[in-house]
């Protein structure tokens, strides 16, 4: 059969009322960050280093370059790059870099999107929290409602009536595998609290206001530092999530800066991934030498901001606030 | 058959569930931040018709189903099955249980084609026209006087089904009826 012109759908996947919606708000992001002196960078898209984080997929390709042909890695975020601009003595900086991970399609998801990600050496975690929450509200032009501060464990006892931290695994795994409707016993401990958070808790939060989840579990650290529970002595990830309308908006760390712990937990996503059957991803050396030169402490997050626009323009869904999604790209 | 991993899951594709075989109705894609990725996926079991909602770690896959959808005539009842003919000019028959037949029972008439589903070359299920012309074989006189508008009562069509019609309506008459909301639609 041959496709005809008349059948080929070549249209955007936005209106361009909305594009022109979408240009204004991501004008009012740059202006947010002009107006506290931090600086707008660009960082390349294509990276010797990949991200070995095993619950993303990274798109890589070969390219010809100075020193022949070599595998580079399209970001999943901008974040090596930015981290080696902090440790050359940049300051404060904010981007909105085009991101990739592959396979991830749908109405919150799509292979490329805009993550707009900053830096704020010298802010404590909570500091940044408080700025983000003024973004989103800036951008989203109304009131989403107060900012709540929700610890992970306490999500899991007041929701799910267990400590995600305690909890057999036996026990952990029949409630997920029945929850989801699937068998969870070969599942990994972590995997099955994610599960549980997907399905049960995130639909669940920021519909009063602006939810954000801190205290997760050290096994989900990715590239934040580790502090102890006051509660019981319990190591936990110096992290958190931002959640509104039932959507993840924004994961921020306070950020690792020890180069023996990052390159030991690149090491281990590796490892994992062998383990998993999933392909070793270039681990960055250039951001490890980075941090053995040394990174200001502080606090980064980064914010997909295509879903702060659906939000805030009203949309369904990711792709009714970018030109082309992917599927039509 | 060959298997399929969550992301190329869209709707209408077939597939092998717990022994059924099933259409996806639709596949979301969730992912907590830093996690693993699942799949909620509504699948539509089309043996039963029921909808099912299972959750599957992404990059799993199921095996395809064998299911097609061909256009046939409807033939005759012989007491037991209701025979079926293929429209591509074979004239291959396929006999249909009363099971796989399902409501379409009462929208059946003689050499109108219907989509029959196939599973493993046995029908599972038979889907009507959105429209069909059907005779109406009982109702209510019509009173006279009336229009168009206001009214309506009940009409036994040639098929079995019953649907209302409008009052001016009579016996003998040839309708235009939607099979999916089962309404008239109008006089053919």
């Amino acid at each position: 059969m041959v496709t005809t012109m008349q059948e080929i759908d070549w249209q955007p996947s936005a209106t361009m009322a909305t594009l022109r919606e979408r240009a204004r708000l991501l004008a009012e992001v740059r202006a947010f960050f002009v107006e506290r002196s931090v600086l707008e960078v660009e960082t390349p898209v294509l990276g010797h280093g990949g991200s070995t984080d095993v619950h993303l997929a990274s798109l890589s390709l070969e390219a010809s370059t100075p020193a022949g042909c070599e595998r580079l890695w399209l970001q999943t975020s901008p974040e090596f790059h930015m981290k080696r601009l902090l440790a050359a003595g940049s300051g404060p900086i904010f981007q909105l870099a085009r991101s990739f991970r592959d396979g991830e399609v749908g109405g919150r998801h799509n292979i490329e999107f805009t993550m707009l990600e900053w830096y704020r050496p010298g802010f404590s975690l909570d500091e940044l929290i408080e700025e983000t929450a003024t973004l989103i509200r800036q951008v989203l032009g109304r009131d989403p409602g107060p900012l709540r501060r929700r610890r992970y464990r306490e999500l899991f006892r007041e929701m799910l009536g267990f400590d995600p931290f305690s909890i057999e695994f036996d026990t952990l795994s029949r409630i997920a595998g029945e929850r989801g409707g699937l068998d969870m016993r070969d599942a990994g401990r972590d995997d099955c609290l994610d599960l549980l958070m997907s399905l049960v808790i995130e639909p669940t939060l920021g519909h009063e206001g602006v939810d954000v989840v801190v205290d997760y579990p050290a096994s989900q650290a990715a590239l934040a530092r580790r502090h102890r529970d006051p509660e019981d002595g319990e190591w936990v990830a110096s992290r958190f999530e931002v959640y509104l309308a039932g959507l993840e908006l924004a994961n921020g760390y306070d950020e690792l800066t020890d180069v023996g712990e990052q390159a030991a937990r690149f090491d281990e996503d590796n490892l994992a991934r062998q383990r998993l059957g999933l392909p070793q991803v270039d681990v960055d050396r250039r951001l490890l030498a980075a941090l053995a030169h040394g990174m200001p402490a502080g606090s980064g997050v980064a914010l997909g901001i295509d879903r702060l626009i659906q939000l805030a323009l009203g949309r369904a869904s990711v792709a009714e606030v970018m030109a082309f999604a992917t599927p039509g790209a | 058959m060959a298997n399929y991993s969550t992301n190329e899951f869209k709707g209408g594709l077939k597939v092998m569930l717990d022994g059924d075989p099933c259409a996806i109705v639709e596949n979301e894609f969730v992912k907590p931040g830093k996690g693993q990725a699942f799949n909620r996926v509504k699948l539509r079991n089309l043996i039963t018709g029921r909808v099912w909602e299972r959750t599957f770690k992404s990059g799993e896959s199921l095996e395809g189903a064998d299911v097609v959808d061909l256009e046939m005539e409807y033939l005759y009842n012989d007491g037991d099955m209701w025979h079926f003919m293929k429209t591509d000019g074979s004239f291959e028959q396929y006999a249909v249980e009363k099971k796989a037949l399902g409501d379409t029972v009462k929208w059946l008439k003689e050499q109108v084609a219907y989509t029959v589903t196939l599973w493993n070359d046995n029908a599972i299920s038979v889907t009507p026209p959105n429209f069909i012309e059907l005779e109406v074989v009982e109702t209510d006189p019509g009173l006279k006087g009336d229009t168009a508008q206001g009214g309506s009562k009940p009409a036994t069509l040639s098929s079995g089904a019953v649907v209302r019609v409008p009052l001016f309506i009579n016996q003998g008459e040839v309708l235009k009826v939607d099979t999916r909301s089962g309404e008239y639609v109008s006089r053919a």
